[in-house]
């Protein structure tokens, strides 16, 4: 049986884990109450986007000179994934479950035999993918030490993403990241980026609208040459917020429940160390007396 | 008097979401008051002040940068890169841009292509009215 110096030590080591989790957790609620307003406010935008996007792309979608943006290359060779994540860990299984989906896409992608090219976003989904597929990693962008992701930061990485677009480095690209549905529930999911998907149709006759036929202003190439790399831009951005949000509310569940586990253990061991304590006593009676009744 | 629903959105938030009587918003082409009933449009927008009249006065102006509106008969949805409130525009911020979008200028002038040469043109036009904006307020 352990001795009773070495139990002290170790509840007292317990009882500091379980104030650093304790206080980690109140951080990851504050942050989580501003990751998700922030998320909440830009949804409206993307929103109206994808709306105009729909009424604007079905006009364009069948021209053979259509923007790459919307319609892609024209082939499926070449798979880029932007793999969203956190730069910090101690967030429960919120990084591996992306990383876990990035990599069965991958399989499945070269099993079919086509060649795939990985971005990450975030540092922990650079050292997770790093590890198991470092020739196909295309570049890693991470936004530590920065306080607040804005939408400039979205911006710069829809600007690369075009711009390897043109270059003809891939042909479809696919972002990955934790969807958030709840606190307590992320899904890692998929979602198409180039060829841009668009919205049905049929959403906006079943609102109760009309399809109009719209005028453009200045025309519709010019309008839809802006609009593809916004609709881009607010795609990533609304993706790393939600990772955001994501991120906060897993850790904050990581770590409560840490600190859950932390307070069981500190009680175990202050019962093992009361026994231990008390066998002590009773020991040594037994000692004195057992002595006392010798003589 | 006949109203139509005016939304106004940036990336970080939704602005504006109510009924109004008419909205002069800077269309790339030039400024365009839009009345309930117009024919379904989407216009591009530079950067400019976005007035709103409600009861026969104009009540609310706001300042984007850029983006774009759709415009139906009932509906019109302002999509903006940024807005911001006339009042809450900085003219230290603004003279800071339009600075930048000078050098950048001056910058894309000496090499860039005819497109790039363009867009600096615009961010710098932009800036500009942002400065003026800043100023008027």
């Amino acid at each position: 049986m352990a001795n009773l110096k070495e139990l002290r030590g170790r509840i007292n080591s317990v009882k500091s884990t379980r104030k650093i989790t304790q206080a980690m957790k109140m951080v990851a609620a504050a942050k989580l109450r501003r990751a998700q307003s922030q998320a909440e406010a830009a949804r409206p935008y993307a929103e109206r986007m994808a709306r105009m996007l729909a009424s604007l792309g079905q006009a364009v979608a069948g021209n053979p000179d259509a923007p790459k943006l919307l319609v892609g290359t024209g082939s499926d060779q070449v798979h880029l994934l932007v793999v969203v994540t956190a730069d910090r860990g101690l967030a429960g299984p919120f990084n591996t479950n992306v990383g876990r989906h990035a990599r069965n896409h991958i399989r499945k992608l070269e099993a079919a035999g086509k060649t795939v090219k990985i971005l990450t976003v975030g540092r922990k989904g650079a050292t997770y993918l790093k590890r198991e597929f470092a020739s196909r990693m295309a570049g890693e962008i991470t936004f530590q030490g920065k306080k607040r992701v804005g939408f400039e930061d979205a911006n710069a990485i829809a600007e690369r993403l075009t711009g390897m677009l043109e270059a003809g480095e891939f042909d479809v690209c696919t972002l990955i990241y934790n969807r958030f549905r709840s606190v307590i529930a992320q899904i890692p999911s998929d979602q198409q980026l180039i060829p841009a998907e668009l919205p049905e149709a049929a959403a906006e006759t079943a609102s109760g609208e009309a399809q109009a036929w719209y005028e453009y202003e200045p025309d519709e190439a010019t309008i839809l040459a802006q609009l593809l790399p916004k609709n881009l831009a607010i795609q990533i951005y609304r993706a790393i917020l939600e990772s955001a949000a994501g991120e906060h509310g897993a850790r904050m569940n990581a770590m409560d429940n840490a600190t859950r586990n932390a307070g069981d253990m500190i009680n175990k061991l202050t019962l093992t160390y009361n026994r231990t304590r008390q066998a002590n006593i009773t020991r040594e009676l037994i000692e004195i007396i057992s002595g006392a009744e010798a003589l | 008097m006949a109203t139509f629903d005016l939304e106004l959105v940036s990336p970080e938030k939704l602005l504006l979401s109510r009924p109004v009587e008419m909205a002069i918003i800077p269309a790339a082409e030039g400024e365009m008051g839009v009345l309930p009933g117009m024919a379904p449009m989407i216009v591009a927008l530079k950067g400019g002040v976005i007035r709103v009249q409600e009861n026969g006065a104009i009540t609310e102006k706001l300042f984007v940068m850029g983006g774009f509106a759709e415009i139906t008969p009932t509906r019109v949805t302002v999509l903006a890169d940024e807005a911001t409130p006339l009042a809450e525009l900085s003219r230290s911020e603004a003279q800071a841009r339009v600075k930048k979008a000078e050098a950048d200028y001056e910058a894309a002038a000496a090499s860039a292509t005819p497109e790039e040469r363009e867009g600096a043109m615009d961010r710098l036009l932009a800036a500009r009215e942002m400065e003026q904006a800043a100023e008027a307020a």
